[in-house]
């Protein structure tokens, strides 16, 4: 049979840099295909190359066995290759018709839009997707994994036969990744091919047939991954042994035995009008704890109301035993706390800002004197971190939207851990950083929990939780519910508290604030 | 000739390595460079009289105030905001100023009241400044409409202060501001030279500097990181108002006199095209200085070339439109890298 899409031999130069450096993709009619790879191996130079973004410095590309050079994403779309991008390109404001018939709509013979038509057109398709939704309301109303679907649909609506999906899963909680995976399972049954992008290797082994594998540019092997244990795709992919990998361990959140008791922040009924209702929790020095909870249920808000950003209505926080009620993200640096925020493009990177000058931000005013910035003080620590903490980067100087989504992670923990924070506040460190910067990353944090430093983390892989975090804190809507300790926390009996946490609450939300220690006080405080 | 006054303050971002060793030679600033020498080799060629010192101090003199002008507006779009008011704010200045050193008090004391009116028109400005700058940061009032208030309002003031007359006078010392010599050339000249210098160092070397391009290149992650947003935006709206006031008096002393309803007219436009076409990114983030200089002597030159070779003033002004748009068309990123 003849392969869909045949890439071979791809190389791909920026000027001096290669991007890509032979490498190759096969993809069959029908086939869930994953390409997989650290950050920076190439998958999106590659991915970019096929759908005619970039033109390829050298090697050849056959769409059923002919020869191809799409000029660009609209040409490589009417020849039936479709891309689904990690920021979704469409149009908030205006319909869900209008967003998915966009450049293709179906025309009066007069050239006007047959909107009739169209809205037909998209209610079948969605249909198909097993989806009902009113096609004319505008995107926006909409959530983001049904946006997300909605650019699915605009992709199968143009007759494609692949789908590229980049990262389509990073913004989306179970219940939408479960149903994202019935869309491709349908395309599948259609005879559309998927090529499928992720870092969490679960969701690959659920819905991927094959997978290529990427490492430095060029493509080092292709797996059918029913064949493949887990543990020698991530060998693959790291370029490493398996004995070795198994051998450093795949737990990198070590367990630490710590007899340190003292209290660095207590948090009583804390609640804030964005979402936190009444949360307790205390951390102590050395430690790490964790903040469980399906999304929603008020972590992010937590770290929020701690940094200073969400204005507390309620509730009482102190650190190192004293009052701390910080009112600007200021005052919380200033106090020694630190937040690395979720989302890394909007609330972290300043993208046309060097290595250097993003690193330095908040450390700018003890690297000043009399408001004129200490230029070799400031190389000097730019250069520390980015040898400590392995951060891959041409040179200080090169803007950090240039840098893989990894490397940008490593740049905002040392932005933070070179402020000397008592308290590390990590929401979804990892999250869309490849395998090998998860484990920097995670090492980086122990070392500074090592040197007596606090963390607590919002992680949604509870793997992490169980396997880093002293205790966890279990939150459900706003409310901590329960705690749970360490040693014997396991990731199942995260699931079965988290889970719980929902039954109950399904039981009779009235109780719930008697049953949570967190709210014990909140009777007398709602009483005036 | 014309060349070196500003090759010169190009300096700090073209040709020293040391400010920005990401780019030592920054492709923009060397274009700009070039069109600029492009235009004098043309005047050298087809226009009568160029060649003279005359020339250069009248373009000179010229382009000083919407260079003023235009690295206030710097700072502001730097920020990802735009100020319009600033034609207003140098119509109110210029007209305050003579209003004090002409009055009863001024007559009395000629030299201390001129130094006052100076105080007093730049101190109104700064007020402007604060105004905007509040309206923006405080309360979050879209930079456009925020200063649209005083776009209308400040020149309507500055005419009702001066009943709407021209005022004319005679004060030697307040009129160095505009038609003062130094080494040859006009005073004002020399004022943005100085004035370039000392904002482009404080952009490349204090803190204020990394703050306002972090504010402007994303403020979202600027105040996650500590950085006094508000305060930062703030003072940007003030430095360019203060600017413009300066600028204003400026304009006033190069005529001897104070027109309400002309002064600094359309400025906001001349300043805004100055920064754009030497490389401020309306989106923020950006504050290029040495380019905005260059982009400002070039619209000027233009202007120069197309009257002195018998170009009517609006065919003049299409032509400043079509650079606008070839600025904007080179800063619109295409396709991929």
């Amino acid at each position: 049979m003849t392969a869909l899409i045949d890439m071979r031999d791809i190389h791909k130069r920026f000027g001096g840099t290669v991007a890509l450096d032979g490498a190759s993709l096969t993809i069959a009619p029908g086939e869930v295909h994953a390409l997989i790879g650290q950050n920076g191996a190439g998958k999106s130079t590659l991915i970019k190359v096929l759908t005619g973004v970039y033109t390829p410095t050298s090697g050849q590309i056959l769409l059923d066995g002919e020869p191809v050079a799409f000029s660009g994403p609209r040409r490589a779309q009417q020849a039936g290759v479709a891309t689904i991008y990690q920021e979704l390109n469409l149009v908030p404001l205006r319909s869900v018709t209008e967003n998915m018939m966009m450049g293709f709509e179906p025309l009066h013979w007069w050239g006007g839009i047959d909107w009739p038509q169209a809205h037909r057109r998209a209610r079948t398709v969605f249909e198909e997707l097993g989806l009902d939704i009113d096609v004319r309301r505008p995107l926006s109303e909409y959530s983001t994994a049904i946006q997300q679907l909605v650019a699915i649909g605009r992709a199968v609506s143009q007759q494609v036969r692949l789908v590229i999906m980049d990262e389509p899963t990073s913004s989306l909680d179970e219940r939408e990744v479960q149903r994202l995976f019935e869309v491709i399972r349908l395309l599948k049954s259609q005879g559309t091919s998927v090529l499928f992008v992720s870092h969490f290797l679960e969701e690959l082994y659920a819905v991927c047939d094959c997978a290529t594998i990427m490492r430095n540019g060029a493509t080092v092997e292709q797996r059918t991954l029913s064949e493949t244990p887990r543990l020698e795709l991530v060998a693959s992919m790291l370029g490493r042994k398996t004995s070795d990998i198994q051998a450093s361990g795949t737990t990198s959140f070590r367990e630490m035995e710590l007899d340190t008791d003292e209290t660095l922040l207590e948090v009583e009924s804390l609640a804030t009008d964005k979402g936190l209702r009444g949360a307790s929790l205390e951390v102590h020095q050395g430690e790490m704890v964790g903040l469980g909870g399906l999304l929603g249920a008020g972590r992010s808000e937590l770290a929020r109301a701690l940094f200073g950003l969400d204005r507390s209505t309620r509730g009482s926080m102190r650190l190192a035993g004293q009052r701390y009620a910080p009112r600007h993200s200021r005052d919380a640096i200033a106090a020694g706390v630190a937040l690395l925020s979720e989302d890394r493009k909007v609330e972290g990177i300043i993208p046309e800002m060097s290595v250097r000058e993003n690193m330095t931000l908040p450390l700018l005013g003890t690297l000043s004197r009399r408001g004129v910035i200490q230029r070799r003080r400031e190389r000097e620590l730019a250069a520390h971190f980015i040898e400590a903490l392995k951060i891959k980067t041409a040179s200080m100087e090169q803007p950090i939207g240039q840098l893989s989504g990894g490397n940008q992670q490593k740049v905002l923990l040392a932005r933070w851990l070179a402020t000397q924070p008592r308290l590390l506040i990590l929401d979804e460190p990892t999250r869309g950083v490849d395998i090998g910067a998860k484990r920097e990353i995670q090492r980086i944090v122990q070392d500074y929990q090592a040197q007596g430093g606090a963390v607590l983390m919002i992680s949604s892989e509870f793997e992490e939780l169980a396997e880093g975090a002293q205790r966890v804190v279990i939150m459900h809507e706003g409310h901590s519910t329960r705690v749970l300790d360490n040693p014997g926390l396991s990731e199942d009996a995260l699931v079965t508290a988290i889970a719980t946490a929902q039954h109950d609450r399904a039981d009779g939300a009235a109780r719930d604030d008697e049953r949570s220690p967190a709210t014990a006080t909140d009777h007398q405080e709602t009483a005036p | 000739m014309t060349s070196l006054h500003s090759s010169r303050q190009a300096t700090p971002r073209s040709a020293s390595p040391r400010w920005r060793q990401a780019m030592p030679v920054n492709p923009r600033s060397l274009a700009l460079l070039v069109a600029l020498l492009a235009l004098i080799l043309f005047n050298v060629a087809i226009t009568p009289n160029f060649l003279e010192w005359q020339t250069l101090s009248v373009n000179v003199s010229q382009v000083s105030t919407i260079a003023i002008v235009a690295i206030g507006m710097t700072l502001v779009i730097a920020t990802g905001g735009i100020d319009l008011s600033v034609g207003a704010v140098m119509a109110l200045a210029g007209a305050l100023a003579p209003l004090i050193f002409l009055s009863e008090f001024g007559q009395q004391a000629p030299l201390a009241m001129t130094l006052v009116a100076i105080v007093v028109a730049l101190a109104v400005a700064v007020a402007c400044g604060l105004f905007n700058g509040v309206l923006v940061s405080r309360f979050g009032v879209q930079p456009i409409i925020a200063t649209l208030v005083l776009f209308i309002s400040g020149r309507g003031l500055a005419q009702v202060l001066t009943n709407g007359n021209l005022q004319t006078f005679d004060n030697p010392a307040f009129e160095f501001l505009g038609a003062g010599r130094l080494l040859g050339l006009p005073f004002q000249g020399w004022l943005v030279v100085v004035i370039a210098l000392v904002v482009a160092w404080v952009i490349a070397r204090t803190r204020y500097g990394r703050y306002l391009l972090a504010t402007g290149g994303n403020p979202q992650a600027a105040r996650m990181a500590g950085v006094p947003v508000t305060r930062v935006k703030l003072a940007a709206y003030t430095s360019c108002a203060l600017l413009a006031g300066l600028a204003g008096l400026i304009t006033v002393a190069i005529n001897s006199a104070s027109d309400a309803a002309k002064n600094g007219n359309l400025m906001e436009l001349d300043a805004i095209a100055a920064a754009v076409v030497g490389g401020a990114l309306l989106k923020g983030g950006k504050a290029p200085i040495a380019g905005v200089i260059l982009g400002a002597a070039i619209i000027q030159l233009v202007r120069y070339t197309l009257l002195a070779n018998g170009v009517a003033d609006e065919v003049a002004l299409v032509v400043k439109a079509a650079i606008i748009v070839l600025a904007v068309y080179l800063q619109t990123p295409r396709g991929a890298h």
